[in-house]
């Protein structure tokens, strides 16, 4: 427990050795992220298996920091944050795996990948909201550059600014309601503090409307970031033009940055405004399922599928939030990590093992390929993925979902029902996904014979087999998926004496208003 | 009258004058057997040998409150600004003794340093005349530097502009304290404060206050008396542009914040509720929602790096701005922390381009392009001034914001016009990465133009090792104030 902020130290640290390294050696910058996330990854671990769970956040670092504001160092975590912590370990050293075959300044690549985790990790460690949005900011910039310097040539420049302006706006929204909520505590005679416990303590005396004024901007800026509809453009986008490690950073880690965000801060100080603005952010998440869920239905681009996929799924982690009971929000924070491990799969078949070997991602192309039988591997990987996703049991999507729905149900019956529909929207993209993509070949023979040539037809049985790399994170990502779909008591148990604390109770109760 | 008093109270500027003349003295005995670039390097290490002296007498002067029968005050304020202006100076001049080609070394250094001189009487001035002089000490070497460079049109188009501007508003400046001169019978400010205080307002008090804030608005380049910064940040020499982006403004928030709260104070009204009383506080937050406003916009549309600068620099007087109304309430520590890391952050993008100027001409913000490769020392270091500039933590740039929106939202929430000030900036701050971004794109991501072997602007960039130095040190400084702001905030 102790030892988790180490992982922050360290991602900064092994960011600025594999700059350091990558001018001389390509490897050995490879090898440091691997070593780092690796020991990030493992000090996760370490903590999880020594967790004692309790209600409230178990401090592990309190220092003054900025007396003038009364701001403090105040690192803690408790089964939520440890559960994000894991996700986040595991999908940084899978993320690294994905990215061995870079080959372009492969030094500046995994120095901004690792300030990005770094960065990630501070925000899933802090108690103090000035800590926590001070960690936040630092894992926005890296993704301008990531994107922009290794994403797909045509796109990349305008997703990354697209998707930095939407977080830093997003997060402009966040500043203000940070810094209202500390000028409105300060007036109501509180001392200046940005410590999460202060504030809450202090927004109890707000008006109802400074409350809902201050859960809004708190809430949307953080759920822009969840990729909440209809603010969520940047993700899709972003995204695709992503390269793959990027990508399954910020489909599996950095938009539960957002979701975190609102569990962590917005609600339980804001109680009143959620009680305000619950029926809107659900509906807002439903749209999002069926909305996002009906756009991947018809793309024509595999990884636009894959990335408005996450959209949708992220509108069940929204509407698990918004339903504001016990087993809505620990199915929400279970989906959260399952959601990170399946997209992270999904974006490594697409964005690496097809992707970077086909050159193509236009389902019009793929279906030409008996992919199948060309990449055995990837088609597994991406069945096993694609069934997690659609929330097959046995992987760690059901019990996430189910759980949601459980949750929300007692919340609001005709909730449930709608987002229930958006389960069978989820199977119907998935399953075309997977149709398509892998098993839509037409028989070459008859190809040729209609008179249209195959693309790449030359190359056909040439790909770059599947790399050691590839498949041992792959074979991590299946491992974590099956086992918290087989075992997810194992994060509920973390998360649900979490829920129990004074103020996530507070945010409960809000909701119950 | 106490003339040792006084005598201790300005060291600083003694030994900035000394040195000036010194530097001129030596040029005159040995310049004329000597090669242009041994004697600038003759005259920077002169000048910044009295700039370091100049530093040790700020920093080891009493803070003995008002001298000289009230005429300057030596406080916090005062060594935190005149510490800063003499770092701002010193960071210029070594970088203009890297980088410069100039015809006349010496007579530059010497005007930096009586420039400087102005800039640290500025920052102790507490009464109209000593406030007048010193500025116009500051502003007549400014213009003067500001056309230094006989040999481009553009300096001297920037000189004249920045002349007319400046002229004009001195003029306005001297009018309106000559008007609260005679409206108060003094030039004191604590005597002007107190008469404001007993009196009623006078519609010519309002003339008076408002012809002052022409001159503020000026010096701070916010709008709309902005005309003249994208022009003289273009064509000025790039170190005279840099002491003109930084420590002038640096002084000059100084100087303004002293006249307007302890002197023009019981004029100052109220921004923080709604239905305040009228005052000089409504003019200033006028003034900060134009710069924001057209300081952001108008940095959009820039294609020319120096005006980009220009341009952001108008909308961070907007803050700055803010900083000045919130400055009644929450002290002068915010807004001295934002202008002093600013104008680091400021001094230290134009010594990038000054480097980069060696090389290959760097004016467009394509001619950044492929810096990374070209030097991996210089994009680090601008990636961190730019970062700053844009508001992103840990960099000083964040805190700075950070603090002064704090000042302004406690000023009342959002029951005010100041509050919902700070709320506009910090959208608008959002805005502002945009063309940071773009200016941190050509540097770190897009690749040099086709490179052929002889084109300059493709080639390495060897960095000065003294220019590489404080470029450096610049880049901690916005580091390390950035992670542990209460070493300056402490001071207030």
């Amino acid at each position: 427990m102790n030892a988790l902020p180490l992982t922050i130290y360290a991602s900064f640290a092994g960011a600025v050795l594999a700059l350091a390294a990558g001018t001389r050696s390509h490897a050995a910058a490879r090898w440091i992220a691997l070593v780092t996330a690796l020991t990030s990854f493992a000090l996760t671990l370490l903590a999880a298996s020594s967790f004692a769970p309790s209600p409230g956040l178990q401090t592990i670092i309190d220092l003054p920091w900025i007396a003038e504001l009364g701001i403090r160092y105040h690192l803690a975590a408790d089964g939520i944050s440890l559960t994000l912590l894991v996700l986040t370990g595991l999908a940084a050293t899978v993320g690294v795996l994905f990215s061995w075959n870079i080959e372009h300044r492969v030094g500046e690549f995994f120095a901004l990948y690792l300030t990005l985790i770094g960065g990630v990790f501070g925000v899933f460690l802090s108690a103090d909201a000035f800590t926590m949005f001070v960690f936040y900011e630092i894992a926005i910039v890296p993704k301008y550059f990531l994107i922009a310097n290794w994403g797909s040539p045509v796109t990349r420049e305008h997703a990354a600014m697209k998707l930095v302006l939407y977080s830093f706006a997003g997060s402009a929204l966040v500043l203000a309601g940070l810094l209202w909520a500390n000028a409105a505590a300060v007036a109501h005679g509180s001392v200046s503090s940005f410590s999460l416990n202060d504030l809450a303590a202090a927004a109890t005396h707000f008006s109802r409307g400074e409350q809902i004024g201050l859960f809004a901007l708190v809430f949307t800026g953080f759920a822009v970031l969840a990729g909440m509809f209809p603010f969520h453009t940047w993700a899709p986008t972003g995204h695709v033009a992503a390269p793959t490690a990027a990508s399954m950073l910020l489909a599996g880690v950095v938009m539960k940055l957002g979701a975190y965000g609102c569990l962590r801060v917005a609600m339980p100080l804001f109680p009143v405004g959620l009680a305000f603005w619950q029926p809107t952010i659900a509906a807002l998440a439903i749209i999002g399922i069926f909305y996002a869920g009906f756009i991947a239905l018809v793309q024509d681009d595999f990884k636009f599928v894959i990335g408005y996929s996450s959209v949708s799924h992220m509108g069940f982690v929204l509407l698990g939030l918004a339903a504001a009971n016990a087993t809505a929000v620990a199915g929400a924070v279970l989906q959260m990590f399952s959601h990170g491990v399946i997209a992270g799969l999904l974006f490594a078949v697409v964005g690496r093992m097809v992707y970077e070997r086909t050159h193509t991602r236009q389902l019009a192309d793929l279906r030409q390929l008996p992919l199948h039988r060309l990449l055995p591997f990837a088609a597994l990987t991406f069945v096993l993925a694609g069934l997690a996703s659609m929330g097959m049991p046995g992987f760690s999507g059901f019990p996430a979902e189910l759980t949601i729905l459980m949750g929300v149900w007692k919340t609001s019956p005709v909730w449930a029902l709608f987002a229930g529909g958006g389960i069978l929207v989820a199977a119907a993209f998935t399953l075309r996904a997977i149709q398509v993509s892998f098993f839509g070949s037409i028989p070459l023979s008859r190809v040729t014979a209609s008179g249209s040539e195959p693309i790449h037809a030359g190359s056909l049985h040439h790909y770059e087999p599947i790399t050691l790399a590839e498949k041992v994170g792959t074979a991590l990502l299946l491992a974590a998926t099956v086992y918290i779909g087989l075992k997810p008591d194992v994060l509920l148990d973390w998360i649900t004496p979490a829920l129990q604390s004074p103020l996530m109770q507070a945010a409960l109760k809000g909701g119950s208003l | 009258m106490n003339y040792t008093e006084l005598l201790r109270a300005m060291v600083p500027e003694a030994a900035l004058v000394i040195g000036a003349l010194f530097v001129l003295t030596l040029d005159l005995a040995f310049g004329p057997r000597r090669t242009l670039e041994s004697r600038l390097y003759l005259a920077v290490t002169t000048g910044t040998a009295a700039v370091v002296a100049a530093m040790y007498g700020a920093f080891s002067s009493s803070l003995a409150g008002s001298v000289f029968g009230g005429a300057l005050i030596l406080d916090e304020l005062t060594m935190a600004t005149r510490l800063g202006v003499l770092v701002l100076a010193w960071i210029t001049l070594t970088l203009a003794g890297s980088t410069a080609r100039l015809r006349h070394p010496a007579e530059f250094v010497a005007i930096v340093l009586l420039a400087t001189a102005g800039f640290t009487v500025m920052a102790a001035a507490q009464q109209l005349l000593v406030a007048f002089v010193a500025l116009e000490l500051a502003s007549l070497s400014l213009y003067i530097l500001a056309g230094f460079d006989k040999s481009k049109p553009e300096s001297a188009e920037a000189a004249l502009k920045y002349f007319l501007f400046g002229g004009m508003s001195a003029a306005f400046l001297l009018f309106g304290f000559s008007l609260i001169y005679g409206l108060t019978g003094s030039i004191e400010l604590h005597e002007i404060s107190a008469h404001l205080a007993a009196h009623p307002p006078t519609p010519l008090l309002s003339v008076a206050l408002v012809m002052v804030l022409v001159a503020f608005g000026f010096k701070a380049a916010a709008a709309p008396f902005h005309l003249w910064a994208p022009d003289v940040y273009e064509g000025a020499p790039v170190s005279s542009a840099a002491l003109i982006a930084s420590a002038s403004k640096l002084a000059g928030l100084t100087l303004f914040v002293r006249l307007l709260w302890p002197g023009f104070g019981p004029g100052a009204g109220n921004v923080s509720t709604a239905a305040g009383a009228p005052g000089w506080l409504a003019i200033v937050a006028c003034l900060s929602a134009a710069s924001l406003v057209l300081g952001n916009f108008a940095a959009l549309a820039q294609s020319n790096l120096r005006r980009l600068l220009a341009y952001s620099a108008i909308a961070h007087a907007g803050v700055m701005l803010l900083g000045v109304i919130a400055a009644g309430d929450a002290g002068n520590g915010p807004l001295f922390y934002y202008v002093f890391t600013y104008g680091i952050a400021t001094v230290g993008a134009f010594g990038v381009i000054a480097v980069i100027e060696r090389t290959s001409p760097c004016q467009r913000i394509t001619d950044l392009a492929g810096l990374y490769r070209r030097s991996p020392l210089l994009t680090g270091c601008l990636l961190i001034y730019i970062l700053s500039l844009a508001g992103i933590p840990p960099l000083a740039g964040f805190f700075g914001k950070f603090t002064v929106f704090a000042a302004a939202l406690n000023l009342g929430g959002l029951a005010g016009p100041a509050g919902w000030l700070a709320i506009l900036a910090i959208f608008l701050s959002a805005l502002a990465l945009y063309y940071y971004l773009v200016i941190l794109k050509q540097a770190l991501v897009v690749p040099p133009a086709a490179a052929t072997s002889s084109d300059p602007s493709t080639s390495r960039i060897s960095v000065p090792v003294d220019a590489a130095i404080v470029l450096v040190f610049a880049a901690l400084v916005l580091v390390v104030l950035g992670l542990f702001p209460s070493f300056v905030l402490r001071i207030f």
